[in-house]
């Protein structure tokens, strides 16, 4: 790859606090002139590296190279870096001419001078305030508050105490600036017009940008490349374009713009079924293969009654402005569609949907599997701490339980279990969410949950990071507390090594 | 019924404020007549003031007085500042257990601490001198300054001294030039609040000083357990009474017009 106009790298960084895992092993580099921005939701990472980049944390593990040159230990007074903070950060007891000159009034630049014996030497010198004055007029001027040097922080509104934050960090002409949310705080109308601005100022001052945001949208349209993250980890990287048409799970499909998603099963032979229906379809798996697809509402268009691909009912209809937003239901799955046509509810339609607007992916995981469960003393099986009931006999076939709690095979031999480890695996359909702890086994936190067209997929993660995979037909809340229950019958449980070293003498 | 229960808690306001100035008030009157016992009036005059700079005991007293407050606040009002700042950077059980440390001397009982202190310094063969008293001070009001920083320091925009890192101040120049300008105020009333503790402050002093050295505390003590309480001492402590309201005001007057301006 040609990496010639890298300016930041990061190599297997890691952050680990007290226990928890904030970033896991991000590997990707950023060209120079990029404008780059981490999108996710809350919690996944994104400030955590912006702030490692930035100086401010340290990275537990890997390393961040700055034009090939390791900095990941040097203080943040000493990186080529500056930052726009999300809530803005000013230092309110001085007026905005001393704000921005702050990092200036710092700042020493080499010179060459001849010593006393004749020869070049470099020497680092301060500003002079002339320079320093004209460098934060310049800088005024870029972000449009020329005339307001000498004006008190508190007088200014929270768009222009933005202003003067982004024209505080330019000022010092950073090689990388670094943005952590700077829009977060201001009304709709206002971000808009600074998302043009800051790209507009993007391409005048052609410093890389490195831009923090939940906000796909703000995301898709400033940025030259999205790194998509996820509970520390990196999801995608890629073009707003790839990002959007090529979503590589259903996390990113589900997160960036709206989405038809839906699980299907690969015909082979280009052919995808999902929503009873076998589509034709442009990319390549396994035949047989489980899969996700995605559909983008936009994507979805209305046929001749009859003679589209399916049919359905359309039960909702809602004025978006630039088009109407249907829903129509096909048996029990819920498909959303855009369009500029109207058309009456309840009654049935048809529609089509392109080859190559039907995205497949890979399925990241095809039921629960705990390789770390074992047996305890009560024939339950242990998986993230939580004691199941379960089926012991299903270790031996043909085998029933005695009085005692032995298994007995059909050939009379006797195995007792206890402590045994095995592979317990449960089907994302067979969990059952318990809305309070104490109801079920085990509780945890919902981190994510996705709709699959009919139904929630829904991820529950417990404090010592197991996680469970439910399919649900109910919606729950991210990060509502719940525990789960498995019914005794619907846990598969596979011995791990010998049954021989189980049998009782 | 309304109107009778308006005249209640006017009734009651008042005789609060009675109460409560009263003595002052009663104090100050009488620091216009020359007479040298108390509830006796022979006359006005403002004899007692002129006479008060002539007694060179009492203005030794006062000056002594002065310089204790003055040097101990300024002592507590670094030492607090910084502490202050430690305890707010720290991590965050540290934090927890250092805050509730460093306030358990406002909770403690003064005697307590004064005969700790004087079982310090007796254990180590100090001798009580200007130091001592000093010292002892310095732990009354110590944690009235962190108590009061304490506040602005979290009312600070967190991220504030990370920008001024990233604009490339070493964390020295990021803690004068930032952090520092912000927490002034609640500096201020730190220092002025050890000074007011320190000046009136007796158990402390009496058990911490040297005893030739007296402060308005223990020269009062002293004097009423001779007997009589010189007559002068009646316009010092309206002198002392006018000072600090004046102060007061100066104060309350000063954090107005910032409110205004910050309008």
């Amino acid at each position: 790859m040609d990496k010639e106009n890298v300016i930041i790298e990061l190599v297997g960084v890691s952050k680990v606090y007290n226990e928890t895992v904030a970033v896991d092993n991000f590997n990707f580099y950023v060209k120079k002139g990029e404008f780059v921005s981490f999108l996710g939701p809350s919690g996944c990472g994104k400030t955590t590296t912006l702030r490692m980049i930035a100086g401010f944390e340290h990275p537990t593990e890997g390393k961040i190279l700055l034009n090939g040159k390791d900095i990941s230990e040097l203080p943040p007074y000493e990186r080529p870096v500056n930052t726009v903070f999300q809530k803005y950060a000013l230092f309110p007891h001085l007026d905005v001419y001393d704000n921005v000159a702050f990092g200036l009034k710092l700042k020493k630049i080499p010179y060459e001078t001849t010593d006393k014996q004749g020869n070049k030497v470099t020497k680092y010198r301060k500003l002079t305030k002339a320079e320093i004055s004209k460098k934060v007029t310049e800088a005024l001027k870029i972000v449009d508050l020329e005339e307001f040097e000498w004006r008190d922080i508190t007088t200014l509104s929270g768009g222009q105490q933005q202003r003067i934050a982004i024209a505080r960090a330019i000022v010092n002409e950073p090689q990388i600036l670094l943005l952590d949310e700077p829009l977060g705080a201001l009304d709709l109308k206002m971000r808009k017009e600074m998302q043009l601005e800051l790209k507009e100022m993007h391409r005048k001052l052609g410093i890389t940008f490195i831009y923090v945001t939940h906000d796909q949208e703000e995301a898709l349209t400033m940025s030259d490349t999205i790194v998509v993250m996820k509970d520390g980890q990196i999801q995608q990287i890629g073009t707003p374009e790839d990002i959007y048409n090529e979503p590589k799970n259903a996390f990113v499909a589900d997160f960036i713009g709206e989405s038809n998603l839906y699980e299907g099963v690969y015909m082979g032979n280009r052919k995808v079924r999902f929503l009873n229906h076998i589509f034709d379809c442009v990319d390549d798996f396994a035949a047989n293969e489980k899969v996700n697809v995605v559909v983008r509402p936009e994507d979805v268009t209305f046929a001749e009654a009859g003679k589209g691909m399916i049919d359905g009912i359309l039960t909702e209809k809602v004025f978006k402005g630039i088009h109407y937003e249907y829903t129509m239901m096909v048996g029990r799955n819920e498909v959303t569609i855009q369009s500029t046509e109207s058309k009456e509810i309840n009654l049935p339609v048809s529609v089509n949907i392109a080859p190559d607007l039907i995205h497949i992916m890979k399925k990241d995981m095809l039921s629960n599997v705990y390789d770390d469960a074992y047996i305890d003393n009560d024939n339950r099986v242990i998986i993230a701490g939580g004691a199941f009931d379960c089926d012991v006999t299903q270790l031996i076939p043909g085998s029933h339980l005695d009085e005692e709690g032995y298994v007995v095979a059909p050939d009379g031999k006797m195995y007792d279990f206890k402590d045994a480890d095995v592979l317990a695996d449960v089907a994302f359909s067979d969990i059952e969410i318990v809305d309070n702890e104490d109801g079920g086994v085990v509780c945890g936190r919902i981190v994510s949950m996705i709709y699959l067209g009919n139904h929630y997929q829904v991820l529950i993660r417990t404090e010592d990071d197991e996680d469970f995979v439910v399919d649900t037909e109910y919606t729950w809340n991210e990060d509502d507390r719940v525990s789960v229950l498995i019914p005794a019958e619907k846990i598969r449980l596979k011995l791990r090594g010998e049954a021989s070293k189980y049998v009782k003498n | 019924m309304k109107k009778a229960t308006r005249i209640f808690a006017r009734i009651f306001v008042w005789t609060m404020l009675v109460l409560m100035y009263a003595p002052i008030l009663v104090l100050m009157v009488f620091s216009f007549t020359e007479a040298d016992t108390i509830g006796v009036w022979n006359g006005f005059s403002f004899g007692l003031y002129p006479q008060l700079f002539q007694d060179e005991e009492l203005v030794t007293v006062v000056l002594n007085t002065i310089l204790v407050a003055l040097a101990s606040a300024a002592v507590s009002t670094v030492l607090g500042t910084m502490g202050a700042i430690g305890i707010h950077y720290s991590r965050r059980r540290m934090k927890a257990a250092l805050e509730g440390v460093s306030q358990i001397p406002v909770m403690n009982a003064e005697i307590v601490t004064a005969l700790s202190l004087t079982v310090l310094f007796v254990y180590f063969g100090i001798q009580f001198n200007f130091i001592t008293l000093l010292i002892g001070h310095v732990v009354l009001t110590l944690p009235f300054v962190v108590l009061s920083i304490n506040p602005k320091l979290q009312q600070m925009d967190p991220n504030i001294y990370e920008a001024a890192l990233d604009l490339g101040a070493r964390p020295s120049h990021a803690l004068r030039r930032i952090i520092l300008p912000q927490i002034m105020p609640g500096i201020f009333s730190g220092f002025l609040l050890s000074v007011t503790l320190s000046l009136d402050d007796y158990i402390i002093t009496a058990f911490t000083r040297d005893t030739s050295f007296s402060t308005l505390s223990t020269y009062v003590y002293g004097a009423t357990a001779k007997g009589a309480l010189p007559p002068t001492l009646r316009a010092l402590t309206t002198v002392i009474f006018v000072f600090a309201l004046v102060l007061l005001i100066v104060i309350n007057i000063r954090s107005h017009r910032k409110k205004e301006a910050a309008r």
